[in-house]
């Protein structure tokens, strides 16, 4: 059997007395993209947050190719592969938007030289199309094209599973649309995605798995279309009175 | 048994100036994000006015707290309005530059006129004995003056509209913009207070106290540990770390030598930057 | 990358005008080139905390005063000098890396009182620990038997040599992944993590980087003026000094730092003795106006951009 290369086991997070995450366990295959769904507040960003060290998990194992890496640091996380980017954008802002992806290629990627780390965030910026805009202050940038920077960045640091939270968040539909297309090209790249969302439209359109969280649990964890149908899913994000309602009118 | 007594209440006679000495500090602190470089010389000028009041025309400290009160806040509201307020947004290594600069001129002024020469106001109350506690009476003036403008300061921020404008700044600065509330006006304002406080920390301490500009930068260093100690941009935080501060000055003095009383406020105060970087009685939230 | 030429030319003009002093000028003029040299080290080796990563350390005058105090003593043991201000140098090198990993955790305004607290904690522990240090009294070095001119002539080389010592470090950090790292660092100190840098190391490797020199040119300072004691040595004053000389400068640049120094020494020699009631005043209007009209230090001038060092990706 093939080894997953990020396995959560009977994650928890407290935050004092308040549970984030709660016996959180499931794994992600090489190459996979994989959607996280859930309501707001269901503890998505603290998921992320937890495997890649900016938290460090209260109890449980987290295995990166079968290595326990609970204990790491945002930057051994970078250095592992394990990228993300964020819900909000946190570029270098005074830096250009190759500088940006440039520290990605050195830090992250572990470029052997400042030259070789120039090239490889150039590659990286044509791959997200915003090569021609190399030289501007990253901070000048609008919202569509930050949240590509971030990307860029990523991809950049040569990452073996990416954590792409809300980048469609802000976007436009026409926004979201090349997003989602720059996704699947990343995937087509063999790197492992794993995309949180709470709109369900586009994961759906995007991972063929699901795994859903609510209130700190995971709920469900399998094939897209089975997910979708799932009648706990449905109560979790409209709520018991509605997905009642929902069932009464798919049989009537 | 009645040594230590002694101590304690030395401790909390102390600890009730250093609560008036920084409690102004810490308020311009907390809400205007600046550290007032300037705090310890306008303790100085409010204690330089009083001296020089009673010296040459006979004033008594008393009569001159509300004057040096009305003076430094004017003086205070003048320069954030005109000189400070210019910066007030940049990083900390500006303010806090810009406020050392205007410190030195302040500091050279003063020098020049007045003359490095301690003055001391000398009232010879004489000292009133509680069992086996010997308190002297002017510095049981000074410590009650000390906590009863404090005291008043907790009433007004809790109190009064400009109070509570204050605390809504503190708290969110650009909520506050959007109920209304003229921030730069507050921050003015709130500056004029801290420099009011320093000077009537001036007045009490010219009866306590040896008034000389050499000591600027001591008590300047004491706002800062009850600052950290208690908490940024509260009174009740600025009384808590002064009663602590007063506290530990006065037993590890009796306990390590004069020397290191100092020492060991400054200790104090690394010791819960790094544990508790909120303060005993902390504030969420500044950076 | 822009070429580096112009910078490299002024570096070299500056140092040569302080180096021939002592060929054209008197012992006054001789005295204020080391002074400048002195200062200019402190201020390009702040540049390294304060310029490139963006954190506001007060603990200049620490670091002189304990390079001073550590030199004395090793001196006073019959320690021959140039090793003593070696031992000094690594002795506060460890000391601040040692100190930076527990103070580098507080950021902004807690920074920037934890570093000046460390001042004051060196010049209380300095003082009261006598048996070593002398105390209050202070300590006298071992005095140099040469004359005044010979004197003046070896310590304005040294403190050169300090100067030029620094600023070779801040260029070899500036071109390299340490430079690069540390003004990530300073735009975003969550965002450098999350791309992969270390910045627990980066940043107590720019903080020991801003320690070493200060420490070298206080052990000079030492041997050069035969006696030190804690209230000299550890001063806040010279503290803020020096950071107002790199903002002077231009903070953050090569050269700005200790082009800063050398506007600032000057201005203070000018009004000490054109002014002697009025100097720290003058010098206090010198800050107020530098924070007002000239945020971006000299180097941000039209005529002296030239000067800014090239960056990498090539940005002005």
């Amino acid at each position: 059997m093939i080894e997953p290369i990020l396995r959560l086991d009977g994650v928890s997070k407290q935050f004092g007395g308040l549970a984030a995450l709660t016996d959180v366990s499931f794994s992600l295959n090489e190459g996979e993209v994989v959607g996280l769904i859930g309501p707001n507040g269901a503890g998505k960003t603290t998921l992320v947050n937890v495997v890649t060290g900016n938290l460090r998990r209260s109890s449980g194992r987290i295995l990166f190719k079968s290595e326990d890496v609970g204990l790491q640091k945002p930057y051994q996380a970078a250095r592992r592969g394990l990228a993300r980017t964020f819900q909000i954008v946190q570029p270098f802002p005074a830096m250009t938007v190759l500088e940006n992806v440039t520290a990605g290629a050195l830090f992250g990627a572990g470029a052997g030289s400042l030259g070789d780390a120039r090239d490889m965030a150039m590659q990286s910026l044509e791959f997200v199309g915003l090569d021609a805009l190399a030289d501007r202050p990253a901070a000048n940038l609008a919202l569509a094209a930050r949240k590509r920077l971030e990307l860029a960045k990523s991809l950049a640091m040569n990452p073996k599973v990416l954590m792409l939270d809300e980048v469609n968040a802000g976007l436009n539909s026409s926004e979201i649309d090349g997003a989602l297309a720059l996704i699947r090209k990343i995937a087509e790249r063999g790197v492992t995605v794993l995309i949180i969302e709470h709109l369900m439209k586009v994961v759906l359109s995007l991972s063929k798995r699901l795994l859903v969280l609510h209130h700190g649990q995971l709920i469900a964890d399998g094939p897209s279309a089975e997910i979708v149908a799932d009648e706990r899913v449905i109560e979790a994000y409209l709520g018991a009175k509605f997905a009642a309602r929902l069932k009464e009118l798919n049989h009537g | 048994m009645a040594i230590y007594l002694q101590i304690l209440s030395n401790g909390l006679m102390l600890g009730a100036l250093y609560a008036c000495l920084a409690v102004g500090f810490s308020l311009v602190w907390g809400v205007l994000n600046v550290i007032n470089m300037l705090h310890g010389s306008f303790i100085i000028l409010g204690g330089y006015l009083t001296f020089f009041a009673w010296h040459l025309y006979g004033i008594h400290p008393v009569a001159m707290l509300p004057v040096v009160a009305a003076l430094m806040f004017a003086l205070g509201f003048a320069l954030q309005k005109l000189v400070i307020n210019r910066v007030v947004s940049a990083p900390v290594l500006t303010t806090l530059t810009l406020t050392f600069g205007l410190d030195m001129i302040l500091y050279n002024a003063m020098t020049y006129w007045f003359t490095a020469t301690p003055r001391r106001i000398t009232l010879d109350l004489g000292a009133v004995q509680l069992g086996s506690i010997v308190l002297p009476v002017d510095r049981l003036v000074g410590t009650g003056l000390a906590l009863a403008m404090t005291l008043l300061l907790y009433a007004v921020m809790r109190g009064s509209s400009i109070g509570r404008a204050i605390v809504a700044v503190r708290m969110d600065r650009s909520a506050a913009e959007l109920m209304g509330i003229r921030t730069d006006r507050i921050y003015a304002i709130t500056f004029g207070i801290g420099a009011l406080m320093a000077g009537v920390a001036g007045v009490v301490f010219a009866t306590v106290f040896p008034i000389t500009t050499n000591v600027t930068g001591i008590w300047l260093g004491k706002a800062f540990v009850v600052c950290v100690v208690g908490g940024l941009g509260s009174v009740p935080g600025a009384l808590v770390g002064g009663l602590v501060l007063g506290l530990v000055e006065s037993f590890a003095g009796h306990w390590f030598g004069p020397q290191q009383a100092i020492t060991a406020g400054f200790v104090l105060m690394l010791v819960l930057l790094l544990t508790r970087p909120t303060g005993l009685v902390g504030v969420r939230g500044y950076e | 990358m822009k070429s580096g030429f112009p910078l490299y030319a002024a570096l070299v003009a500056g140092l040569l005008v302080l180096a021939t002093t002592p060929l054209y000028a008197d012992n006054y003029v001789v005295r204020t080139a080391a002074i400048v040299a002195m200062y200019g080290a402190l201020a390009t080796s702040w540049n390294f905390i304060g310029g490139f990563t963006g954190y506001p350390s007060f603990s200049t005058a620490a670091f002189f005063g304990l390079g001073a105090y550590v030199g004395a003593i090793c001196q006073r043991h019959g320690i021959p000098m140039g090793l003593a201000w070696a031992i000094a140098t690594v002795v506060v090198a460890a000391f601040a890396a040692l100190l930076g990993g527990i103070i580098l955790r507080l950021r902004g305004h807690y920074f920037a009182i934890g570093s000046i607290a460390v001042v004051e904690l060196c010049r209380l522990v300095v003082s009261s620990w006598s048996t070593l240090t002398g105390g209050g009294d202070g300590l006298n070095l071992p005095l140099m038997s040469w004359p005044p001119e010979e004197l003046m002539r070896f310590f304005l080389f040294v403190m050169l040599a300090i100067l030029l010592a620094s600023l070779i470090a801040t260029i070899l950090v500036d071109r390299s992944r340490l430079g690069f790292g540390l003004r990530c660092i300073h735009q975003n100190e969550d965002a450098a993590a999350m791309v992969g840098i270390n910045t627990t190391v980066y940043k107590i490797a720019a903080y020991t980087l801003s320690a070493m020199f200060c420490a070298t040119a206080g052990a000079a300072y030492a041997s050069w003026t035969g006696y030190i004691d804690p209230t000299d040595s550890f001063q806040i004053v010279m503290t803020v000094k020096v950071v107002v000389m790199a903002l002077l400068g231009g903070a953050g640049t090569i050269l700005g730092p200790a082009l800063g120094a050398a506007a600032f020494v000057l201005l203070e020699e000018l009004f000490w003795a054109n002014f002697l009631d009025w100097n720290r005043a003058i010098l206090g209007v010198v800050i107020v106006l530098l924070i007002f009209f000239l945020p971006g230090g000299l180097l941000s001038l039209r005529a002296l951009r030239r000067l800014r060092a090239a960056k990498i990706g090539g940005r002005e």
